[in-house]
């Protein structure tokens, strides 16, 4: 079954996003890049030096089947962000950016007023724009209105690893969206995953979970698999969930003795 | 409204009565929760937590690389003037001293850029003493200026300025500063500083607030341990950075933690600081806080260095020179202290990685600024 993610200019048969942070070296964030088959992987533009063609973490992502999304982590504003968006499309010669803005340094929660401003002026400057959001549903219309190809809603705080909690929203999100659903931040086990695209989601974005496990190769894999399969059940339609158990000895059932 | 506020709320004595008092039920109780107060921060600093600072140490060790991932930030101080116009009893550059004074010209500046940016830092972090009239704003915008070609991000640990002033060097291109309140104890703190503009306790105290006002990026504080009971020190400074983060949102938070180290002018800590102390301590800030950043520097040993970095740390200094020009124009002039992990950069980097974890050397971008 033909079973792509399209994403303006780009298609993808992995629908397991990755990042590049937190790993205990650049060779294990490829290998585990590797394993997980991703072929669209976000690297922080504050993380890699863009005027060395050596720097350690591009030079481990050369392979062709990736794309590098560069994102905008460390900005506090949407006119900061356009900045950074800039200087990685120059940089790393691609018009993709994962528009992360997020002023409290605590939580990474992301502003959402700024990022509509940013996501609207890239939109204009002919950026393919990711904005991680909030798990709102209002924001993600706005911000297709605004012309961005996709959102990436938070499923719980980032790098807290507690799953999906925004379970109630995001159905709404998904339901709703006339662009493609990428959930994002807080996915901490391949059963989350899976949990997310069971419920719909287009593709889910994984860094911490697979990064500071005790075996992040293993670990990409485990995410691989659970994306696949969350997908195919999604696919073949999971049975309804039932409100009321069956009874075993019904109550109309001196109905049909008329 | 400022920290000054909260901090006149409490009273040392009172302060240093319940700490000590704590007992292993009360630390077996702090250490079954989840979410770790303020309150329970004392608890965890107490002699009574002593016994518990294994399972500290794990819980340590598992928050952070769940925060920050298997990774370790470098940066290297660059002082730039010893100049000094203010007594601090415990300060090698203290005016009184008689040392040879220096401050750094636009060429020797370049020349030791250049021997730490050979070293592989693109953090850096410059240091003066407190000499307004040779070293004040106008000098540290220049000296910037001349720096941040060669350096994604520039922290500065000078003299407490003003508002106005922090927000003239951070259009410069400054990320961070570093303003030590040495003792929350007002006596003791006059003692420790009888002359110059450091004397003035409530001016150093509100420096942070100046700090968060001017958006600056990213405030470090701390205490230096052994002037009082670092204890209660640390309280106030967990209840600085509290303070802090509730009204400063939008801005980072480091601690560092420094011990008296000796240096020209000796004077003796009052109070000791052992090393399993500084480990408890390190622990129970990140018990506190997932997300506050904790700061080694090269005043302590190797052995305590190579093990401290799984417990909590990160970030670290290597091969750090404490004299202006230090590096490359004038080595042999006098330092602010001794350093005591004397290793090279590549070296640390080196034992960094064998305890499985990525040396970050850049983590900002100038472009942010």
């Amino acid at each position: 079954m033909n079973d792509i993610l399209t994403i303006e200019d780009k298609t993808f048969t992995s629908r397991l996003f990755t990042g590049t942070g937190k790993f205990s070296s650049s060779q294990k964030m490829r290998e585990a890049v590797l394993a997980s088959d991703s072929e669209l992987v976000t690297v922080a533009l504050k993380r890699v030096d863009v005027q060395n063609e050596n720097d350690d973490i591009l030079v481990h992502l050369q392979e062709t089947h990736i794309h590098l999304l560069p994102n905008t982590s460390g900005v506090r504003t949407a006119k900061e962000a356009i900045f950074a968006a800039e200087l990685a499309r120059e940089a790393l010669q691609t018009n993709w950016v994962k528009l992360e803005i997020h002023p409290d340094p605590k939580y990474l929660l992301p502003d959402p007023i700024e990022t509509l401003k940013a996501a609207e002026e890239l939109v204009k400057k002919g950026f393919v724009v990711m904005p991680y959001i909030h798990a709102d549903p209002v924001l993600c219309k706005r911000l297709e209105e605004v012309g961005v190809q996709c959102v990436m809603p938070l499923g719980a705080p980032i790098g807290s690893s507690k799953g999906i909690k925004t379970i109630d929203f995001l159905e709404i999100i998904i339901e709703q969206s006339t662009v493609p659903v990428i959930v994002d931040a807080g996915i901490g086990a391949p059963s989350h995953a899976a949990y997310a695209m069971e419920l719909g989601a287009d593709a889910v974005l994984v860094n911490t979970a697979i990064a500071v496990s005790q075996n992040p190769i293993e670990m990409a894999i485990a995410f691989k698999m659970a994306v696949q399969a969350g997908r195919m059940a999604y696919n073949a339609k999971l049975a309804p969930v039932q409100k009321v158990a069956e009874a075993s000895s019904p109550l109309t059932s001196f109905l049909n003795n008329y | 409204m400022s920290f000054k506020n909260t901090f006149e709320k409490y009273d040392w004595d009172t302060l240093e009565e319940e700490i000590y008092a704590f007992t292993s039920v009360d630390v077996k109780l702090v250490l079954q929760k989840e979410v770790i107060s303020l309150e329970d921060f004392k608890v965890l600093i107490s002699p009574a937590a002593k016994p518990f600072i294994e399972e500290m140490a794990q819980r340590s060790n598992a928050i952070t690389k769940k925060r920050f991932g298997n990774t370790i930030q470098m940066y290297v101080p660059m002082y730039l003037s010893n100049e000094c116009q203010n007594i601090c009893t415990y300060c090698g550059f203290s005016m009184t001293n008689k040392i040879p004074r220096k401050t750094l010209t636009d060429t020797e500046i370049l020349k030791e850029v250049q021997h730490i940016k050979n070293l592989g830092y693109d953090h850096i972090l410059l240091v003066t003493g407190e000499a307004n009239r040779t070293v004040g704003v106008s000098y540290l915008k220049k000296a910037m200026e001349l720096i941040k070609k060669h350096f994604s991000n520039i922290s500065i640990e000078v003299q407490p300025l003003d508002q106005g002033e922090y927000e003239e060097l951070k259009d410069a291109g400054l990320y961070a500063v570093l303003v030590y309140q040495e003792t929350y104890h007002k006596e003791t703190y006059k003692i420790h500083h009888p002359k110059g503009k450091k004397s003035n306790f409530d001016y150093r105290l509100d420096t942070p607030d100046r700090l968060g006002k001017a958006r600056v990026h990213k405030i470090g504080i701390g205490a230096l341990f052994g002037l009082e009971d670092w204890r209660v020190d640390s309280f106030y400074t967990a209840l600085h950075l509290k303070y802090l983060q509730k009204a400063y949102w939008k801005t980072k938070y480091s601690i560092s933690f420094p011990r008296l180290r000796p240096h020209e002018g000796e004077v003796q800590p009052k109070v000791e600081m052992t090393d399993s102390d500084l480990v408890q301590l390190i622990c129970a800030y990140r018990l506190l806080d997932e997300d506050v950043e904790l700061s080694m520097s090269t005043r302590e040993s190797e052995v305590f260095r190579d093990n401290i970095i799984k417990l909590g740390i990160t970030s670290i200094s290597a091969e750090s020179k404490t004299n202006p020009g230090g590096y490359s124009v004038e080595p042999q002039s006098l330092e602010q202290f001794q350093i005591s992990d004397e290793r090279s950069t590549a070296d640390i980097a080196k034992m960094i990685k064998s305890q499985g974890y990525e040396v970050v050397w850049k983590d900002w971008d100038r472009s942010f600024v």
